[in-house]
């Protein structure tokens, strides 16, 4: 059914038609929406059999997902900047048992300094913790990906994680095609574990691996995961065909197949982003897009064949690895090993610093005319950082750097704080 | 001509005005002197319960150490609506880490001082009660555990108020929150035990707990100032209304905390190593009733047809509470009786 | 693509008022985008929402800094805040208000834009009177859609009635009615299509 419906809503009613047995949830915007949707749907008796867990931590919630998966049930939860990182530890763990929990991730920046907006800080942080990670670009695909994340998960015992814009897609409200519940269970077989608590068949889960089997363990879950690139296009295609729409996938290329710069990026931003490549394009200009849409695995070869014949390639990237720069750029680096595309890093729209038609124009204006050098901080107030460092440089206790600049900067007025 | 009769008690709470006592027993907030740990240009909602009871608690923590005292505050509304940088509302030293740590950054806080040899610089940790009796849970324990040297206050209004009013371990049963919304058969947060915190904190023997409410903020007032007079790991509980999250008109702010006394829901006392020590009493008591029915987050337990079964429940958690405290002269702590309402 | 950006402050709706617009556009086929200003704002502090309207997929996610029209549900912000900031000349401005622009001392304002396509609405009051409550959204909404036909009052009475249900509804519904019978039948329908074919 074709709804004008917020992007929240959107994946709490297609998570609801996922069935899943056990929810649990921390609240932390940008994720709240969708566990109260969620929530109200467990309370009002309309998604049953299903518990809903208000836990105390989202150490808790990953905990309870894990103690609920390896039962046999279906779970789910949701969070994101901090509240990932609460969950780091149990994170780990539940990839590491090999158990198919579907988590949203309202991606978030981290803190300090604490900043409830959007970029991608939070699941980068979590790109080496064995989950697959799905990257959406709008809310259908939010509610599209969601579906297949349940399928992918569970066909290799393996958990997802779907990361959808916080703000910019959580609570954008606009038209999403909702899948009719038959559908969904036409497409989503009812879970099967791999692995299961069962007093008929006592099974041991977590035993301690000494040097003789972890590498071996660790081998497999990288295997396992690597095998994702098989099992994720698979989803992808079994989803067209029920569905007659393509959503999900490893990538997504837009206008690139000629073009001679070829932006790349992830999520959201990548909207925008067309709508400039269609402008320079009537221009005349030569660039097209590639859409990271599985960033783990890192589907190497593939993005190796959408990009090796291009000029050039601009990284947008809403993240930053500090001390060394972009992390997305470091795998484009990787899968380009050996050709001859220049690849330029720029990071973006970072804690919800909007990222604009018109800074992307210039930014790829300078990237075609070859001015763009290591590693371009787009929309970067040079005087901002110039002062704090001058404020450093002049005396020893200058006080914490987040507080000196936000008085530099004055009152925002008009604009969130 | 009619005359205005005089009146020398705030109507309800039988507080004396302060012009009427000596000096010396004046509130904090009334003294030119006072220190506005917190001062105007927060960005709290109208009404904000946490807002008042943070200033009055940390003036009077101010006034007792001379304003040697340095903060930690959990992330929460008291973080979020104190700090719209480059404003800061924060007259002391006060620092902000994470939602879940407070409790411990104030006892590093504490260990660095020792380290330092400073024995007059104080320390208070605080957070709202997602802070304190959730996530914070665990930081807090150890902190008393270990007898630290900080003043952790908890301002509970009940409910994750900051993300958009979720339930925390602190909401009542039957209370509305985004996450236990008013459908189904049982509306409103589910019915357990409950979580009390202070009650841990006793269980910790540690020198000092308390509970207040911004009802009595002389009262609440007098107790950091208790606190402060005492060194170890002490706990105070104060109960906050939130016109947001509890769905009260902003104006109701204080008269809906004298509620919480007044009907027995919140109790309000004092105890050191273990034992209570002192409790305050109810003056007029109240069905929580009229409690209930001044908030929306309890709407559904009337409208839209009147829940009987449920009110009554609450009536006899407040009851237990009654008891259990002597919150009414002269009722007898009566342990058979209680453990035959213990079901509630 | 018609652009709106809509000014107030927490718990005045405006967030809802930019979703009602952009149902009421869903409605009528169009496809429309409505987004908050993702503020972690408390009761009172100034909030933005925008909702950007368009015949085909919207695919921009940056906010929009210059509007085809603003709402101004709380005229205290107007001292306050560049609420015209980025404004299109030919843009519509639409303040919630029982005084004229020039008593709102906003003559200055109105020399850079077209008379006819400024606005002032007591919807407030118009609240007051259908709903009893100062809710003054349903109002301005039915206020914008006569101002600059980018949807049709009908179509926002049906967004109102599919986010509210009855009596509530209802009284929504003859706010939004009353305020659209206050402002002169819309010059805006050519305008507003200029601007999407744009
Ligand atoms: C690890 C982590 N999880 C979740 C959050 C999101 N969060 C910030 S404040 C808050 C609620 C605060 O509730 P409470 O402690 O009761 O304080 P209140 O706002 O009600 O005063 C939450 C859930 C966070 N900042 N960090
Ligand atoms: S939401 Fe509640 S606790 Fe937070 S500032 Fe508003 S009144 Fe205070
Ligand atoms: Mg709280």
């Amino acid at each position: 059914m074709l709804e004008q419906i917020e992007g929240s809503q959107a994946v709490a009613r297609t998570v609801a038609m996922c069935r899943p047995e056990v929810i649990c949830a921390y609240p932390i915007s940008p994720q709240t929406h969708i566990v109260e949707g969620l929530s109200r749907l467990v309370k009002a008796g309309e998604l049953r059999p299903c518990e809903f867990v208000n836990v105390e931590s989202e150490y808790a919630a990953m905990s309870v997902a894990i103690g609920a998966s390896a039962t046999g049930a279906r779970s789910y939860t949701a969070t994101a900047s901090q509240g990932l990182l609460y969950m780091a530890e149990a994170l780990y763990n539940a990839s590491g048992l090999g158990l198919p929990i579907v988590m949203t991730v309202a991606n978030r920046a981290l803190g300090a300094p604490i900043n409830i907006w959007n970029d991608h800080s939070d699941s980068m942080s979590q790109r080496d913790s064995g989950w697959i990670q799905l990257y959406v670009e709008s809310n259908q695909e939010a509610v599209d990906v969601h579906l297949q994340a349940f399928r992918i998960a569970e066909t290799l015992s393996l958990p997802v994680m779907v990361c959808m814009d916080g703000f910019i897609l959580t609570h954008a409200v606009e038209r999403v095609e909702l899948p009719e519940p038959e559908q969904v269970d036409a497409f989503l077989p009812p879970y099967e574990p791999r692995q299961l608590l069962d007093p008929a068949e006592p099974m041991t889960i977590g035993a301690m691996v000494g040097p003789e089997a972890y590498t071996e363990v660790r081998y497999l879950a990288h295997y396992k995961q690597m095998q994702a690139l098989d099992v994720i296009p698979e989803v992808a295609a079994a989803f067209e065909q029920r569905f007659g729409r393509s959503s999900g996938g490893l990538l997504r290329s837009y206008r690139s197949d000629d073009a001679e710069t070829i932006v790349v990026a992830l999520g959201s931003v990548l909207g925008t982003i067309e709508d400039v490549i269609d402008e320079l394009r009537d221009q005349g200009v030569s660039i097209g897009a590639l859409g990271i849409r599985t960033f783990r695995p890192w589907p190497s070869e593939e993005v190796r064949s959408a990009l090796e014949h291009a000029k050039r390639v601009i990284v947008v990237e809403k993240a930053l690895s500090i001390g060394i720069g972009g992390i997305v750029s470091q795998n484009v680096h990787g899968a380009l090993e050996g050709t001859a595309v220049t690849i330029h890093t720029a990071i973006a729209g970072l804690g919800g610093r909007p990222i604009t038609k018109s800074s992307l124009r210039r930014l790829f204006a300078d990237g075609i005319a070859g001015e763009l050098t290591g590693t371009t901080f787009v929309d970067l107030d040079h005087s901002l950082v110039d002062g704090e460092s001058e404020r450093m440089m002049q005396t020893r206790r200058s006080g914490p750097h987040a507080e000196n600049m936000l008085r530099d900067v004055g009152i925002v007025g008009a604009g969130p704080v | 001509m009619t005359a205005t009769r005089l009146k020398y008690f705030q109507t309800g709470s039988f507080a004396a005005g302060n012009r009427l006592v000596n000096p010396e027993s004046r509130s904090v907030q009334s003294g030119a002197e006072r220190a506005n740990a917190i001062t105007c240009g927060h960005r709290a909602c109208q009404g904000c319960g946490e807002a008042l009871g943070a200033r009055y608690a940390l003036d009077a923590a101010m006034r007792a150490t001379g304003g040697d005292l340095i903060a930690a505050n959990a992330t929460g509304c008291l973080e979020v609506f104190s700090t719209p940088y480059p404003e800061s509302s924060w007259q002391l030293p006060w620092i902000h880490s994470l939602f879940g740590n407070a409790a411990a950054v104030s006892t590093g806080i504490a260990a660095a001082l020792r380290a330092k040899g400073n024995t007059h610089t104080r320390v208070v940790g605080q957070g709202g009660d997602g802070g304190t009796v959730d996530i914070g849970f665990a930081c807090l324990s150890g902190m008393f555990e270990r007898d630290d040297d900080v003043l952790f206050i908890c301002y509970d209004n009940e409910a994750y108020m900051n993300t958009g009013v979720q339930r925390s371990g602190a909401t009542p049963p039957a209370a509305f929150t985004t996450t236990t919304q008013a459908v189904g058969e049982e509306p409103g947060a589910p019915w357990g035990q409950g979580k009390s915190a202070p009650l841990i904190a006793l269980a910790h023997e540690i020198p000092y707990v308390a509970t207040a409410t911004i009802a009595d903020l002389r009262d609440l007032e007098a107790k950091v100032q208790r606190a402060m007079s005492i060194r170890g790991a002490r706990y105070i509980h104060v109960l906050v209304t939130c016109p947001l999250g509890w769905g009260t008109p902003s104006s109701d702010s204080l008269r809906v905390a004298r509620l919480a006394v007044e009907t027995g829901i919140f109790p309000v006392w004092e105890g050191a190593y273990g034992d209570v020590t002192a409790v305050t009493k109810i003056r007029h008591r109240l069905p929580v009733e009229d409690y209930l029915q001044a908030q929306t987050r309890f709407r559904h337990l009337f409208k839209p047809r009147r829940r009987d079964a449920l009110i009554e429940r609450v009536q006899a958690r407040a009851d237990r509470n009654i008891r259990r405290f002597g919150l009414i002269d002269p009722v007898e702590y009566d342990p058979v009786a209680l453990h035959v309402e213990g079901g509630s | 693509m018609f652009e709106t950006r809509i000014h107030g402050r927490g718990g005045q709706g405006v967030v809802t008022s930019a979703e009602l617009l952009s149902v009421a556009a869903f409605r009528e086929d169009r496809h429309a985008q409505a987004f908050p200003s993702f503020g972690s704002e408390r009761t009172g502090a100034p909030v933005i929402s925008f909702c950007r309207i368009d015949d085909r997929t919207i695919r921009t996610r940056e906010p929009i800094s210059l509007p085809d029209a603003v709402i101004i549900v709380d005229p205290t912000l107007l001292h306050h805040v560049d609420v015209f900031s980025g404004l299109r000349a030919d843009g519509y401005v639409l303040i919630n208000s029982t005084r004229s622009f020039a008593e709102l001392q906003l003559g200055e304002l109105c020399d850079g834009f077209r008379p006819e396509r400024l606005c002032t609405i007591p919807a407030t009051e118009l609240a007051r009177e259908h709903l009893g409550r100062p809710l003054p959204n349903a109002a301005m909404l039915g206020a914008f859609a006569q101002l600059t036909g980018v949807v049709t009052v009908e179509s926002v009475a049906a967004a109102i009635r599919q986010r509210f249900s009855g009596e509530v509804a209802e009284a929504n519904v003859r706010a939004a009615q009353a305020a659209a019978g206050l402002v002169p039948p819309s010059s805006g329908k050519a305008a507003q299509e200029e601007a999407i074919n744009a």
